[in-house]
């Protein structure tokens, strides 16, 4: 009887291994057996397969089939290898070429009546493909324009496994179906929220676009109704497209977490803003036999916005401290560990206390001081510290109203314009060094002989320091946004000015 | 007669027929006990061999193979221990062996032999 290979590939976190498949018929009664770790929904493709084969006009033998999912150790998930199986079942019974079959790898479930079905993670999974040296995938037709984002690899995108067996050699002739097309269609992009919108808060405006410019983490404190969440939801806006390399990140995380991609890979930095309600596995990912990525994740070279940030439970924003740190987080689970990128930039929203109104204008809190106290304490010191721009938002005024109509406002478009130059200026003098953004500029080297500032220039910071008014971290961040006031500036190095602005950008609620 | 066992009787025929030809001795057709029937208990050397003839004469319903369960199987080697305790033999070696017969009509039945399925 007849044994024959072809592949498939297993996906962990974004990163996936090849998986040979090999089906072996021996002289037993009817059977299908699959082994190498399966998790529940593989195990089942044995039925989906064999109804699939019989349904396509190729029936499966009548022999005992033993499938093996090779290396057996690796554990494997999801409905995604029932293609890679059904062929190398019908070419171990010669019905299809098996020389065919081992050349390609193979993608996508299948319905009972034959069809394929779209698959999640194909991107990450050509993407290993090719990375792994294979020149040709097949794939559902409703994933086709998704693998074909892959660079350097042929795509055959099939709609049934009879369309799949011709192309492999079969003798049938081909039956026209309808494709199962992805629920999602591509959607248009949505247009990003224009900064144009915001009356006044002219230093939360600034901020914003030095937090874009520098890829500083921002926290936002102020009353409810002072529009620290229109603003925030400004910062993608602010952002430069993704280059080449993140956007396939950012795509492959789309298509891992289901979501279709259509056919094109997302350019624009990514919005995420999870509910306080969230679990530390919704925000840096978890799950048992799959891991998942979670909103940190899908957040990475874009935003992840916290808003009512002392809402969410503690260990959940303590979790985000690896990835702050690392950009990466790494979820260990018994039989595998997984690696996410997580490289966001943070941007959180409080109100100052529980009744929302201490430090506002028109209204007095109403909470005792301890209350106060206690309300922002929930946000850890570790993860404040990560933060360099610290916020106080106002209410608006009703002068503020009027004055704005006449003055002119920065739109977006422009706002994004100046925030890529500031970015090029910063990664020309970071030139030869690991970082590319100020946010990830050490303090000893902002410190250190080569960008040194001359006293003169960080007498009011220095002042700070003495009275004890910042600490020396507090130091060091002051510095980091004065470089990057500087790029924005289109200076060659901070003034004493733009140490004075750092230090008020830094001043919003702690040293 | 009805029509499902004197196809049942032509398959069992065909399948006596056919060991024969491969150089089996037939020792019992149609063994029975309380706990069932053998089809046929045939004998090649040192080795008895209990078979279960399957019979159809479509595929409509599937191959011949597809009707035997595990549970059949079991019953197989129940009456094979059975048997041996009933006709005082310790044969060397036993095994349990499958045969279908597709018999289309009009034409001539195919014979598939599965030899030690349990």
């Amino acid at each position: 009887m007849g044994v024959a290979r072809t592949h498939a590939v297993a996906l962990l976190g974004l990163t996936g291994a090849l998986v040979e498949v090999e089906a072996d018929i021996s002289a037993q009664l009817p059977g299908m057996i699959l082994i190498g770790l399966p998790d529940a929904a593989l195990a089942q493709a044995t039925q989906r397969v064999r109804a699939a084969a019989a349904n396509s006009g190729c029936p499966l033998t009548v022999h005992r089939l033993t499938i093996n999912l090779s290396p057996a150790a690796l554990p494997k998930h999801g409905a995604g290898f029932d293609l890679a199986i059904a062929l190398a079942c019908l070419a171990a019974d010669s019905t299809v070429s098996s020389q065919s079959v081992g050349k390609v790898v193979h993608f996508g479930e299948l319905a009972l009546d034959g069809r394929l079905r779209p698959t999640p993670g194909i991107l990450p999974g050509v993407m290993t493909a090719a990375r792994l040296g294979h020149s040709t995938v097949m794939v559902p037709i409703g994933n086709e324009a998704e693998a074909k984002l892959v660079p350097d690899i042929r795509v055959v995108g099939v709609a049934s496994l009879r369309d799949a067996a011709i192309w492999h050699g079969a003798r049938l002739s081909p039956e026209p179906v309808e494709p199962i097309l992805p629920a999602v269609l591509p959607s248009s992009p949505t247009a990003e929220p224009d900064l144009a919108d915001v009356i006044g808060n002219d230093d939360a405006i600034l901020a914003l676009q030095i937090a874009a410019a520098g890829g500083h983490h921002v926290f936002l404190l102020g009353p409810p109704g002072a529009g620290k969440t229109m603003l925030a939801a400004r910062l993608p806006g602010l952002l430069p497209d993704l280059d080449p390399a993140s956007s396939l990140e950012v795509s492959s995380l789309r298509s891992l977490s289901g979501l279709g991609l259509g056919g094109a890979l997302i350019t624009r930095p990514p919005w995420e803003a999870p509910h306080h309600t969230a679990t530390a596995a919704a925000m840096v990912g978890g799950g048992g036999a799959q891991i998942r990525p979670g909103a940190a994740s899908q957040a990475s070279h874009g935003v992840l916005f916290l808003d009512e940030a002392p809402e969410f439970a503690s260990p959940v924003l303590d979790a985000l401290r690896q990835p702050l740190e690392s950009g990466w987080i790494s979820i260990h689970r018994a039989n595998a560990v997984a690696h996410f990128p997580a490289r966001f930039q943070l941007v959180m929203a409080a109100n100052p206390c529980p009744c929302g109104q201490y430090g506002a204008n028109d209204l007095s809190c109403t909470c005792p001081p301890n209350a106060r106290r206690r309300y922002l304490a929930r946000i850890s010191g570790p993860l404040l510290d990560r933060i360099d721009i610290q916020l106080n938002v106002k209410r608006i005024t009703a002068a503020q109203l009027r004055l704005a109509a006449a003055s002119p406002r920065v739109t977006s478009v422009s706002a994004r314009q100046r925030v890529i130059t500031a970015r090029a200026a910063a990664g020309e003098r970071l030139h030869g060094t690991p970082w590319a953004l100020n946010s990830q500029v050490p303090g000893p080297w902002l410190r250190g002989a080569k960008v040194r500032l001359a006293p003169a220039t960080t007498a009011g910071l220095d002042r700070a320091l003495e009275r004890g008014g910042i600490t020396m971290r507090g130091y060091d961040r002051v510095l980091r946004i004065a470089w990057t006031l500087a790029d924005f500036d289109g200076l060659t190095s901070p003034g004493p000015d733009q140490v004075g602005q750092a230090l008020y950008l830094r001043k919003g609620m702690s040293s | 007669m009805a029509r499902k066992d004197e196809l049942g009787k032509l398959g069992e025929e065909q399948a006596a027929r056919f060991l024969e030809r491969a150089g089996y001795t037939i020792l019992t057709r149609n063994w029975r006990c309380a706990h069932g029937e053998i089809d046929l208990v045939a004998q090649r050397g040192a080795a008895v061999v209990f078979v279960e003839v399957k019979t159809r004469s479509s595929l409509g319903f599937g191959h011949p193979f597809e009707a035997i369960t595990v549970k059949k199987l079991a019953r197989m080697r129940r009456l094979a221990a059975a048997w041996c305790v009933q006709a005082e033999r310790w044969p060397r070696q036993i095994r349990i062996d499958v045969i279908a017969v597709i018999a289309l009509t009009g034409r001539e039945p195919v014979i598939e032999h599965l030899e030690g399925v349990f």
